[in-house]
């Protein structure tokens, strides 16, 4: 991969790492989802996504196609947390460390990002599970679901399907996030 | 008015609000509003409480006045809620108030949360009844074997109690969440406008109102754009315009038909393919909208810049001002902190010739349309003495940083001022960091 190429690569996916992460903390926000707020953030995401194919075609078909067993640790990536900030702390809305947030990606049985299961529409149910079992992309945040009280945590069986290439990641997300209002 | 934009010197007079530096979320300023005449200043907080602060004048008459504004009343005006069908919590925060002007003794404004508006009814209460014939005074009923004689109750003075009441409560109208309320100059309606939907209420109407815009799509997943704010004309009753993420602009005439969804006009600048970015789509998002009080023109607010718009021409602004043009090439980092998202507001003095807005660092800027001239501003407690005159401010971009400058770096993010209010006539300003009320008063006045 050209230099170029592959920092605008790591940028497109640290984005999409920061955009997602906000979408889920915005969840258990005060007031709920705001519609306005994601609608930027998909759409930041959607540029996001389309910056990273372009510049993957850009680069031919030399470069690897991305298959969940490419080494995710390009451009000594660092998984997830937003890059060094030099504004001082974040304002109340901004993606909280990690811990807070409730969604797990790892300890999901089926391999599904399950936003708002009540208000899926059937079409977009999709219980399939995706993907070869692979370790989890390195720009997604590293994390647990957060238990309920009196929840124990029970150990994910072993060969379970762990994530999916993060492209249907994004996409799932993308699908997901506005037909949810 | 005296003096153009650039002969100002703005002089501090009063800071409203704690002095700590720990903020209470609930005491957060999220909307600050001077009434027609200018002699009350509203604010609301992410509480849900309102504060009035009447002005009272020494002096008016001598040239150089100075007037202080002092709490009139406080009221809570909304309280948390809970939507038990969609498990939501209702935000009490205030999101917009307006006043309505004046008709008789009391005053009436309109405050909003996320879903639900209250008229609120003011009134002053300088005397009270003494001398009932069934009661005592202090309310307790007489017995009505020892009344012998009958006397008029006389009214008596007492000490001015100022007391707020809710008169109406529009309520379970809209879906998503509300940006903007504004009333009509007939002054017996107004609009509501959330993300997707705006409707007409009549004053005393709280059962029902009309929706006159919607824009949201038949599949939700072609979601493009959502309205950000909206805003009845000053003097045309029929008409009102409504901004919306994407940059647009549009003015609607509500005597085309009932459901204005095709627009009369549609303001929309090209976008500038110099400074497209990966981000150039969200900074476009509209915060603001607010017609000039003469109602020939219209100011809104995106992200970096504000933009007057003359109603006549829809195919670019007549004037563009860059607010803060050095955060253009911070904006990955905004986003990464969520100031990208902040909803800056924007006012215009009484006789349209300057406007202003915030800023981050707590700076504020205003821009004087017809001498060109613009300043940056700080309000600040180091900046607090009494009458005090506040020193221009300048941000260094780049290169080398001269003294007095402050460079982009060193700008504090968190001190932000959304929300800035202009007196209807006079030179005084009220500027809202995130828990003060600052309020400015130009020196000459």
């Amino acid at each position: 991969m050209s230099e170029t190429t592959m920092e605008v690569n790591t940028e497109a996916r640290r984005i999409l790492a920061v955009s997602i992460s906000k979408l889920y903390s915005a969840r258990t926000q005060r007031g709920g989802l705001r519609l306005h707020r994601s609608l930027l953030i998909s759409m930041i995401m959607r540029s996001a996504r389309d910056i990273y194919h372009s510049a993957r075609e850009s680069e031919g078909p030399s470069g690897a196609q991305p298959t969940p067993e490419e080494p995710m640790d390009a451009g000594a990536e660092e998984p997830a947390p937003p890059g060094p900030q030099p504004e001082p702390q974040p304002a109340p809305n901004s993606s909280e460390p990690f811990a807070d947030e409730p969604d797990a990606t790892e300890d999901e049985g089926d391999c599904e990002i399950t936003e708002d299961k009540e208000n899926l529409s059937p079409a977009r149910q999709s219980r399939k599970r995706r993907g070869k079992a692979s370790a989890a992309p390195d720009f997604l945040p590293s994390k647990r679901a957060r238990l309920e009280p009196g929840e124990e945590r029970h150990a994910a069986p072993p060969g379970s399907c762990r994530v999916v290439p993060w492209e249907s990641l994004v996409a799932l997300s993308l699908n997901r996030v506005i037909p949810a209002f | 008015m005296a003096g153009p934009g650039g002969d100002m010197q703005w002089c501090f007079s009063q800071v409203k609000g704690a002095i700590d530096d720990d903020v209470a979320e609930a005491d957060i300023i999220s909307t600050v509003e001077f009434n027609h005449t200018g002699e009350l200043l509203a604010t609301g907080d992410k509480g849900g409480r309102v504060v009035i602060f009447q002005q009272e004048i020494e002096n008016k008459n001598q040239p150089q006045f100075r007037s202080e504004y002092n709490v009139y009343s406080t009221f809570q005006s909304h309280e948390p809620e809970f939507d038990y069908l969609k498990s939501l919590e209702i935000e009490e925060k205030i999101n917009k108030i307006r006043w309505l002007p004046q008709k008789n003794a009391a005053q009436f404004l309109l405050s909003t949360n996320d879903k639900t508006i209250k008229l609120w009814k003011i009134s002053e209460r300088d005397k009270r009844p003494e001398g009932y014939n069934l009661k005592e005074d202090d309310g307790r009923y007489k017995d009505p074997n020892t009344i012998t004689s009958l006397r008029v109750p006389v009214l008596i003075p007492m000490d001015l109690m100022v007391e707020a009441s809710p008169r109406r409560v529009f309520a379970n109208a809209h879906t998503y969440h509300i940006n903007s309320i504004s009333v009509n100059s007939d002054n017996e309606t107004y609009l509501s406008a959330d993300d997707l939907r705006i409707n007409l209420w009549h004053l005393e109407i709280t059962d029902r109102s009309f929706n006159i815009v919607d824009i949201k799509p038949a599949n939700m997943e072609e979601l493009t754009e959502v309205i950000t704010a909206a805003e009845f004309h000053p003097h045309q009753c029929n008409t009102f315009v409504y901004s919306s993420s994407k940059g647009t602009i549009r003015l609607c005439d509500m005597r085309a038909s009932a459901l204005c969804d095709k627009h009369s006009k549609l303001f929309e600048e090209p976008e500038d393919p110099s400074n497209r970015s990966f981000f150039s789509e969200i900074i476009s998002s509209i915060s603001d909208v607010k017609f000039s009080h003469n109602g020939r023109y219209m100011m809104t607010r995106d992200y970096l810049s504000m933009k007057i718009w003359d109603l006549n021409m829809e195919n670019r602004p007549v004037e563009t001002y860059q607010v803060h043009e050095y955060l253009r090439s911070k904006l990955c980092s905004l986003y990464e902190n969520d100031c990208i998202f902040d909803k800056f507001e924007c006012c215009w003095n009484g006789n349209d010739s300057v406007v202003m807005t915030g800023s981050y660092n707590n700076f504020f800027r205003m821009f004087d349309r017809g001498h060109r001239r613009d300043v940056t501003l700080e309000a600040s407690r180091e900046n607090s003495k009494p009458m005090q005159v506040l020193k221009p401010r300048k941000v260094c971009a780049g290169g080398k940083r001269k003294k007095d400058e402050i460079s982009v770096d060193s700008l504090d993010f968190n001190k932000k001022i959304l929300h800035t209010a202009w007196h209807p006539q006079d030179n005084i300003i009220a500027v809202a960091t995130t828990n003060n009320l600052y309020i400015f008063q130009d020196k000459v006045n």
